[in-house]
């Protein structure tokens, strides 16, 4: 298939249109991807998520640059929230890393959510394997940053970023709300603001307070100043590249890169599943009418979801 | 089931940053159910094209107000097509005298909106023009 | 306490008689709006009576002009000792060009210089560098070393004229060819004057020509500001701008309030970082204002931002000396208000703006050409645009009285009005940590941004009009004459940048260069530096380069 040795190529068209065609949910797209998937696997991704404002775009701006010194190529994937009230987006992340368009080892595409929730979107899974593919060294994803919800990072990245800024106030409240178990690391942004400390020192005591096997990776802490400080803002994103690069390497030695790698083939098995099986089955339902009818009988107490699913399940599953 | 999305690419082009425009239309063009990317100021052609191709999007629509609009719209016109995208559409505006329009034109753009084009009338334009890819 | 009891007794019954008088007529003529607000959206009743200003005291709040808080005026004669200065901002093509259209418009009776720089040049960028493509000498004049900047002097009596030049991130290299002119022309710098806008924080706010980060850039405004008050005692070293917030969609309270703040943050910055008395270096800020289209409102605006600096400085920053309370303006029509079709009207909107400058008493004014928002004016666009100012001045009478308007019910209610909104968005930024973080935060960009948009709608929906645009519009082409700027300006211009090239002496360009690095890393005064090495012909992008290394690079965050 032409477009998939393309991708295999690292051709840069035939890369966004595939990807576009994931988004769109254009069934020809599923073909490619099939064929693509043997190209997967070998990149390392790399999560980046933390509240609206907190500077994600612009920690994956200076990534790129640190990991383009090393002379690897990467991928960038960075969500934006779509509208609900007109199903439109403004995709913002890119502007921050405009700089590296022309760079020939930097492909960054902008993904609307496109009412998924979790931070991400639906096509990311599969814009993923595009990048693979092309054999981008590194893939990094930026989440929207909108709720606190947003874990599903977890199931595509191997290492994922949590960024924090002092002075947002709900930053407890997040961490609380099971941002702070995804963490690989940690970096505490804008450091340079007042309650940066305060901000180090009640993270330090909550990773204290964690249960922690002997021989199990603690998140480090990074805290990366003001942008417009060029050395020292430099330093620190360099100390970041290295802090990923030992927790790659402590996935790796622990053998949990392995059981990271499983979680994602399970829940990549699961999304397929549900298109295959679940999504073509309500389709069938809405199609037929069935659908409402059921939901009217269930409305009415006329009949309870389990037995419906089941007796479903008999007709559709042989 | 298929959902194909308008895509369009809002670039700034060259020095002028006066950027009212872009964003008053990025917005506008979020409002009307596109997705948006937006550049930002202070493009060259290069970084125009080449992003265009990345985010793959139908139409890219170049904002200029410094009179660089001879040299740079026909620019990414021509990179757009030594890189096999000629199919997405370029279309510009800013302070553009109709003097140019012609040579505009002939270099591929295929519109020109100038101030006090509505913002409808601009939608409207893409809604008709840009029909999403089959 | 400004209107006796009986006044406003008499008022309230008459006001109350009268609002039952429009109820009745409404009901059969209703108003032709169900709400009536100024372009910047701005709520406006229908009658202002003593009522409406009835708290206002005439000693502290109003008072008489060339008294704090200099409501009505710095001048104590108003425009009857002098006229504002017709200030036309020009420059295009080569320096000889705009050196030609300077030497026609002082003929014309112009009383003052204003240099328009191209894209390049206001960017830190020599001719030659591939982000010029395209854009030398079309925006403006390019100049690239001193000898563009002689040719641009040429027989100006730099003794006599002062001169203003539109230029920030390289402001302080553009003031040190001016310096450097005037020692080769013999005139101490103590002689010359003129202003550089040099305000960055309206870049990062709204107009977006930005080099370095905001820190570094107001390190840079500091310095030319102790310079200034050192050895250039008679030049403006900042014009602290809103022109250009209003014209990125602010509307005019946001124009006001951040234009204020910036000043601010200014002088806070100067008086820490250089250790200057308050007392020394206030008296030569200035300021530029945009007048739009909405009469009453830009009136309000410049009464309003006169007496809010001089509480400012009274009160917080303790400056004691009258003149440091003081806020100096130049203004300029809004180009945003002007429409490409039928472009002869944008001489009416010109004229109602200028009198609106007049009326609000601005020290100094340029008008719009009729043709701007197609290029850039034409000898005869310049002309009719000075000769408005001219007929203001000299026909109208307008300016035979100070402050014509002052105790207009509806101008003083407007007035406090403007000014009260202004200081709720000025504390709310002190308490983001001043306007270095509210930028970072993108508050004021977002606040333009809203604006923008909304007006868009409000001209999209009908509820604002613009003549030609979207009511009375035609199919009819009112072709105007443009200007063109060769593409060869640019060809030739690089051809001198090369030849300076070859015949400077590179060595001392070197050392100059690496004189500069050293006082910006030391965090030294660059002044006396850049004098130094634009004598030896080091071009404008060197200099940049060094700060941009040294400083690092300010990229647009994109807000919206």
């Amino acid at each position: 298939m032409e477009t998939v040795k393309k991708v295999c190529q690292g051709d840069i068209r035939a890369a966004s249109r595939l990807i576009r065609d994931i988004e769109d949910k254009i069934s020809s797209a599923h073909a490619k991807i099939k064929k693509l998937f043997a190209h997967t696997g070998k990149s390392y991704i790399i999560g980046i998520t933390g509240a609206p404002g907190a500077g994600k775009s612009t920690l994956t701006d200076a990534l790129i640059a640190e990991v383009r010194k090393k002379n690897k190529t990467i991928g960038v994937l960075a969500v934006d929230p779509t509208s609900p009230f007109s199903g439109g987006a403004i995709l913002g992340d890119r502007i921050r890393m405009q700089r590296h368009a022309e760079d020939e080892g930097v492909f960054i595409r902008s993904l609307a959510t496109r009412g998924a929730l979790g931070g991400l979107s639906q096509a990311v899974g599969e814009a993923i394997h595009v990048l693979e593919a092309m054999g981008k060294d590194i893939i990094l994803i930026e989440t929207v940053g909108i709720g606190q919800q947003e874990i599903d990072i977890i199931n595509h990245a191997h290492s994922v970023i949590v960024v924090l800024v002092p002075g947002m106030g709900d930053e407890v409240q997040t961490m609380k709300a099971g941002i702070m178990e995804i963490a690989d690391v940690f970096v505490i942004n804008k450091a340079d603001r007042s309650g940066a400390k305060q901000l180090h020192t009640e993270l330090t005591s909550m990773l204290n307070c964690a249960p922690a096997a002997p021989d199990s990776w603690r998140p480090p802490i990074v805290m990366v100043g003001n942008v417009y400080k060029p050395p020292a803002f430099a330093e620190k994103i360099a100390e970041l590249e290295q802090k990923i690069e030992e927790h790659h390497a402590y996935l790796q030695t622990s053998g949990k890169l392995v059981e990271r790698i499983y979680r994602k083939a399970m829940v990549e098995i699961n999304d397929a599943l549900k298109a295959a099986i679940l999504e073509p089955v309500m389709n069938r339902l809405r199609e037929s009418g069935e659908m409402q009818a059921i939901t009217e009988r269930v409305k009415n107490r006329e009949a309870d979801p389990h037995s419906i699913a089941e007796e479903i399940a008999k007709r559709f599953l042989k | 089931m298929p959902e194909r999305k308008i895509r369009v690419m809002v670039a700034k082009p060259g020095l002028d940053g006066h950027d009212r425009g872009a964003r008053v239309l990025a917005r506008c063009f979020r409002d009307a159910g596109f997705e948006v990317i937006y550049t930002g100021c202070h493009q060259t052609a290069e970084q125009i094209a080449a992003a265009a191709i990345q985010e793959d999007v139908d139409l890219v629509g170049l904002s200029c107000l410094s009179g660089a609009h001879r040299a740079l719209f026909p620019r990414v016109v021509e990179l757009l097509r030594e890189k096999d995208a000629a199919d997405i559409t370029v279309i510009g505006g800013g302070i553009i005298p109709e003097q140019d329009f012609p040579a505009l034109y002939d270099a591929g753009i295929k519109a020109i909106f100038t101030p006090g084009a509505s913002l409808d009338s601009i939608v409207e334009w893409i809604k008709t023009n840009i029909k999403p890819r089959a | 306490m400004y209107f006796s009891k009986e006044t406003k007794d008499v008022s309230l019954r008459l006001t109350k008689k009268w609002e039952d008088e429009v109820q009745k007529t409404i009901k059969d003529n209703p108003d032709q709006k169900a709400r009536f607000s100024t372009v910047s959206d701005l709520e406006i009743n229908r009658l202002y009576t003593p009522n409406d200003i009835k708290d206002n005291n005439f000693a502290e709040d109003i008072s008489v002009p060339g008294e704090y808080p200099y409501l009505r005026g710095n001048q104590v004669t108003g425009y009857r000792g002098r006229y504002w200065t017709f200030r036309m901002f020009s420059g295009m093509g080569s320096a000889q060009d705009t050196n030609q259209r300077w030497h026609l418009l002082l003929k014309q009776g112009q009383t003052g210089l204003s240099t328009a720089f191209d894209y390049p040049t206001l960017m830190g960028y020599d001719s030659d560098s591939p982000k010029a493509l395209g854009e030398v000498g079309k925006c403006g004049v390019a100049i690239d070393t001193l000898e563009d900047f002689l040719a641009l002097m040429d027989g100006i009596p730099i003794d006599k004229v002062t001169t203003s030049m539109t230029i920030n991130p390289p402001a302080t290299i553009l003031w040190a060819m001016y310096c450097a002119a005037a020692e080769i022309k013999g005139v101490p710098l103590n002689k010359i004057g003129g202003t550089i806008q040099n305000d960055m924080l309206k870049e990062f706010i709204a107009q977006k020509t930005f080099m370095c980060p905001p820190e570094a850039s107001v390190k840079l405004i500091s310095d030319t500001i102790e310079f200034g008050t050192k050895y250039v005692p008679r030049w403006n070293t900042i014009s602290i701008s809103g022109y250009h917030i209003r014209e990125a969609g602010s509307t005019a309270v946001q124009e006001l309030a951040f234009t204020i703040r910036d000043g601010i943050e200014y002088v806070d910055d100067v008086v820490r970082r250089k250790g200057l008395n308050v007392d020394d270096i206030a008296p030569r800020l200035s300021f530029f204002f945009n007048s739009h289209i909405d009469f009453f409102e830009e009136i309000c605006k410049m009464r309003a931002a006169r007496r809010m600096w001089a509480k400012i400085m009274k009160e917080r920053f303790g400056a004691k000396n009258p003149r440091s309370w003081w806020l100096r303006f130049h203004t300029q029509t809004a180009g945003c208000s002007l429409t490409a079709p039928q472009p002869y009207n944008n001489v009416v909107r010109t004229t109602i703006e200028a009198l609106a400058a007049v009326l609000g008493g601005t020290q100094s004014l340029h008008t719009n050409s009729l043709d701007e928002v197609l290029c850039l004016p034409s000898e005869h666009a310049v002309e009719i645009a000075l000769r408005t100012q001219q007929i203001l001045a000299e026909e109208t009478g307008v300016a035979n009285t100070i402050d014509p308007l002052g105790g207009s019910y509806f101008i003083e209610s407007l007035t406090n009005k403007m000014e009260e909104e202004a200081w709720e968005y000025i504390h709310k930024i002190d308490e983001m940590g001043g306007m270095i973080a509210a930028i970072e935060k993108g508050f004021p960009q977002m606040e333009i941004a809203e604006s923008a948009y909304r007006f868009q709608r409000q001209l999209d929906a009908g509820e604002k009009i613009m003549v030609g645009v979207n009511k009375y519009a035609t199919d009819a082409k009112h072709t105007i004459p443009l200007v063109d700027i060769d593409e060869k300006v640019g060809e030739e211009q690089i051809k001198r940048l090369k030849d300076v090239h070859r015949r400077r002496d590179n060595r001392a360009a070197a050392q100059n260069l690496h004189d500069i690095k050293n006082a910006c890393k030391k965090g030294e005064n660059v002044m006396p530096h850049c004098i130094a090495a634009v004598k030896n012909l080091v071009t404008l992008q060197e200099i940049c380069d060094v700060y941009r290394e040294v400083y690092g690079e300010y990229r647009d965050p994109g807000l919206y």
